[in-house]
């Protein structure tokens, strides 16, 4: 129901008040973005001292455990941090419940989707079967 | 620049007030709004906040997608790779590339700012400016030097 729908005084002010949630996405943003810190930062310095960038190189790096484990947890996170984002930009601008209902269920969807898809390339380097 | 900002806002807060105690309900057409772009004066801190939110929706569509396909095209070997090696390598590869890793920095320095404002500091007017400043000089200059040693500069 949206603020104001009610017809009674109760239950206008009942629409007003504190949702007692909320807090949790604000807080999760910032977690995240403490995580993705630290792995963006690894991200960068290893592209920077790897020996090389040939497909050779990278693939044996992220077969390692050094290396397929914080790229597994960049990808989870930074598709997390992604789609907590994306919800802001999204309820700042779309506002028809039933539109925002639809975008924010898009980018949910294609978050899960893609975190899989890179999970599953990771695991075949990791693991030594083709994608 | 400070009276400009907090006149807007006393309007803005005026406004509000009669809609919310004026007894009767506005219909949906007529309720205020919160002040919008063409209202603020336009300086750095406003530039990194619009800057923040570009950049983040670059990374979370164009960044995300191209690490998951650079993934992709390792996992399934050399051929998928040379694929992936060629547009990333083509003129508008490098544009989108050498775009994402400035929106990267511009998003992290910008973040690190957000933290420290989240604490309640650096909302002074001169510090507040000249972090946003940082922001965008330090997102430069990182993206330069990480290019620069990536085409195989080295001090």
């Amino acid at each position: 129901m949206s603020i104001g729908a009610s017809s009674t005084p109760l239950g206008k002010v009942r629409g007003l008040g504190s949702a007692r949630e909320g807090g949790e996405h604000w807080l999760t943003e910032r977690v995240t973005s403490i995580a993705l810190l630290l792995l963006g930062s690894w991200f960068v310095a290893s592209l920077l001292l790897l020996p090389g960038l040939d497909p050779h190189t990278l693939a044996e790096w992220l077969s390692a455990p050094t290396g397929a484990i914080p790229m597994a947890l960049l990808v989870v996170v930074g598709f997390k941090h992604a789609l907590d984002g994306m919800k802001v930009v999204v309820d700042d601008y779309v506002h028809e419940p039933g539109t925002n209902f639809a975008v924010n269920t898009f980018f949910l969807f294609l978050a899960v989707a893609g975190a899989a898809i890179a999970l599953y390339a990771l695991a075949s380097l990791a693991f030594g079967a083709r994608a | 620049m400070v009276k400009t900002r907090l006149g807007a806002l006393a309007e803005t807060c005026a406004v509000h007030g009669r809609a919310l105690s004026g007894g009767t309900m506005a219909s949906p057409k007529s309720r205020p709004l919160s002040p919008h772009l063409t209202i603020w004066r336009w300086g750095p801190h406003m530039v990194v906040s619009i800057l923040h939110r570009a950049t983040g929706t670059a990374l979370s569509v164009a960044g995300l997608a191209l690490l998951t396909w650079w993934l992709m095209a390792l996992a399934q070997g050399p051929e998928a790779y040379a694929i992936f090696d060629k547009a990333a390598r083509g003129p508008v590869g490098l544009i989108v590339l050498v775009g994402l890793t400035w929106s990267f920095f511009q998003h992290l320095l910008s973040g690190i700012r957000h933290l420290v404002t989240d604490t309640g500091a650096a909302f002074e007017i001169r510090v507040n400016k000249t972090s946003a400043i940082l922001t965008i000089v330090g997102s430069i200059l990182l993206t330069i030097v990480l290019w620069a040693w990536l085409m195989g500069v080295r001090p």
